[in-house]
């Protein structure tokens, strides 16, 4: 039980690193940015390629995931994005599409289209157990590693956020990007910068993911309906929203599928169409947005 | 300008033009002219119909739908489902196939009319997504992946056996189609499809006209809906065969893709971006199988970024580089 709380805890908050760049584009640009999984799937593949073919250790091989990704968001939305934001939804909406179609197609191309895996590092192996019958917690030490690299990255991201000049300029591009442009904010550059940031944090959650979600060329398409959800249900105006909603994301699908196996993502997808149906603007997005 | 003068003019759109039997006369020879192709003009009606359907939804009312699968793989169920169990006359099964989608379009409407256009992407496509589940749960009833097998047609009309060469399918397929555009015509030229077109470029004077938005959109889902539905039974009945592939979301990209190629906004565009997408498929996977996503999504991209009413005005096209 309590064990299942904590894969749901540690699925959870992956998935908040992952959809996180997601819910900051979407909130900043007002743009449905579908390929967001594409930039996860090229962090881990980063990651395995760095492991298996030139021998990195594993610490060595996040930050250069996270690295690599960014720059590849940031090139991007210099180039293809950019002009896409002033475009209507429905346009962001294939444009995205067709890049994760480019992506896929191209990822098996290159690293064939079956399953990777990579080995974790001996100390990442087996788990901890704590307590006994059913109060029993036995902790995987991978998800554990996870847990502790998400809750710091949250609240670095949180203290980025809230504390420094960088997070004040973000919240006010998000707030109303017109009002923030004429106070002098280099909106197009905070833009850039937040869209790599983004990138680089789906990069890092895609590594980190190898291991507990698995890694193929279809990456894109079948998690980004989890991404979305995460961004929709959490709404878009704050980082507790996404956390929160990744949380119960996480925990709902462990679980639904731990007691219903067949049901799968049942659960999850009427849990999510309900939510909407009952504050369709997400569980924690204030009522005036537009 | 005199009140008979303003009546012609406003009713000018709904008259058929010259190039539109034209083209329906073109379109009516070509399961004649080359009778080899047929199991692929079978494909392609279906595809149309389908694309036409998705049109009512998002070209005509501006509902961005990710999950159109969901009423496309529900008529096929449908009508798969009512040829084994029940009678295997292709019509009746039809009929049936088209009602499911219509009903499943209701009872989902009061869920789409609401929200912006990110919760109605989400409910669309978490209605597709709940759907697959449901048909992939209880495979007891849809075989599900294995797909449903053992659905025997019967003849139409009880003279003309489906055989394997398609050539019944076909003629079938494009009969259905031709009616349903033919209705489908007559709806968006309606005064009903006109204050659809309104809705979908100024909500905000519609409503201050008087008319219900909410009820306008639902009942174009329903619409929409139950011609998906209408294509899911001719796919289920011209195979044989009804998967969870119908309910895919593969599926409603494909519709979505087929339709901005042909142009969302007018029925041509539905059936213009079925043949292209469809030729689009057979040409490129004919040299690289694998790998035509790759295509396609460059397609799309470049398509999205030229931007999609430059498609059609061929003087533009080389400005920006061409479309391909």
């Amino acid at each position: 039980m309590l064990t299942l709380l904590f894969d749901g805890v540690a699925y959870g908050m992956l998935l908040f690193v992952l959809s996180l760049g997601l819910a900051v584009t979407m909130g900043l640009m007002n743009f449905i940015n579908l390929a967001h999984g594409s930039f996860a799937m090229a962090g881990g593949y980063v990651l395995v390629v760095l492991m298996q073919k030139h021998g990195w250790p594993f610490l060595a091989c996040l930050p250069a995931a996270f690295i690599v990704t960014a720059l590849i968001g940031a090139a991007l939305e210099r180039t293809l994005y950019r002009p896409m934001y002033s475009k209507p939804h429905l346009d962001q909406v294939l444009f995205s599409i067709g890049l994760s179609f480019m992506a896929v197609a191209a990822v098996d191309y290159v690293m064939g289209s079956s399953q990777v895996n990579v080995q974790t590092p001996q100390w990442l192996q087996g788990r901890i157990e704590i307590g006994a019958g059913d109060t029993l917690l036995g902790m995987g030490r991978y998800r554990l590693f996870i847990v502790v690299v998400c809750v710091g990255l949250a609240l670095g991201l949180q203290a980025i956020l809230s504390g420094t000049r960088f997070g004040s300029r973000l919240r006010a591009a998000v707030d109303d990007p017109r009002v923030a442009a004429g106070l002098g904010i280099p909106v197009n550059r905070v833009f850039l910068l937040t869209f790599a940031f983004g990138s680089g944090l789906a990069g890092l959650g895609g590594a980190l993911g190898v291991d507990v979600l698995g890694l193929d060329p279809s990456f894109p398409f079948k998690f980004m309906v989890y991404f979305l959800i995460v961004c929709a249900v959490g709404g878009t105006s704050s980082i507790t929203g996404p956390l929160v909603a990744a949380l119960v994301l996480g925990i709902a699908d462990v679980f639904g599928k731990y007691y219903v196996p067949k049901l799968g993502g049942f659960i999850v997808y009427v849990l999510m169409i309900a939510i909407l149906l009952w504050r369709p603007q997400g569980l924690f997005s204030r009522e005036s947005r537009k | 300008m005199s009140g008979g003068d303003l009546q012609a003019r406003l009713l000018a759109p709904s008259r058929w033009r010259k190039w539109e039997i034209a083209l329906w006369a073109a379109i009516w020879v070509t399961p004649f002219a080359v009778p080899q192709h047929a199991a692929l003009i079978n494909e392609i009606a279906i595809l149309a119909l389908f694309a036409v359907s998705l049109d009512i939804v998002l070209g005509y009312a501006g509902i961005v739908s990710l999950g159109h699968a969901a009423f496309f793989g529900s008529g096929a169920y449908a009508a798969a489902l009512f040829a084994k169990h029940v009678m295997p006359d292709p019509l009746v099964g039809l009929v049936v196939g088209t009602v499911v989608g219509a009903l499943l379009g209701v009872t989902t409407s009061p869920m789409i009319v609401r929200g912006t256009d990110l919760t109605r992407l989400m409910v669309t496509m978490g209605v597709a997504l709940v759907l697959l589940e449901l048909a992939n749960k209880f495979d007891n009833v849809t075989g599900g992946a294995d797909g449903l097998q053992g659905v025997v047609i019967g003849p139409l009309l009880g003279m003309f056996e489906f055989d394997l060469g398609a050539r019944t399918a076909s003629f079938y397929s494009l009969t259905v189609l031709f009616l349903v555009f033919l209705v489908l015509r007559r709806v968006v030229h309606s005064p009903f499809g006109v204050s659809l077109q309104a809705l979908r470029d100024n909500r905000l004077r519609l409503s201050s006209l008087g008319m219900s938005i909410q009820g306008r959109l639902a009942v174009a889902y329903t619409l929409g809906a139950a011609v998906a539905g209408a294509a899911g039974a001719l796919l289920a009945q011209t195979t044989g065969f009804a998967s969870l592939d119908g309910l895919d979301f593969h599926r409603s990209a494909d519709v979505m893709l087929a339709l901005v190629i042909g142009g969302a906004g007018w029925l041509w565009g539905g059936l213009a971006g079925a043949i292209a997408f469809k030729v689009m498929h057979d040409v490129i996977s004919a040299f690289t199988p694998q790998y035509w996503t790759f295509w396609i999504g460059l397609f799309l991209v470049i398509l999205m970024l030229v931007g999609r009413e430059k498609l059609f005005s061929p003087r533009t096209w080389f400005k920006n580089g061409g479309a391909k």
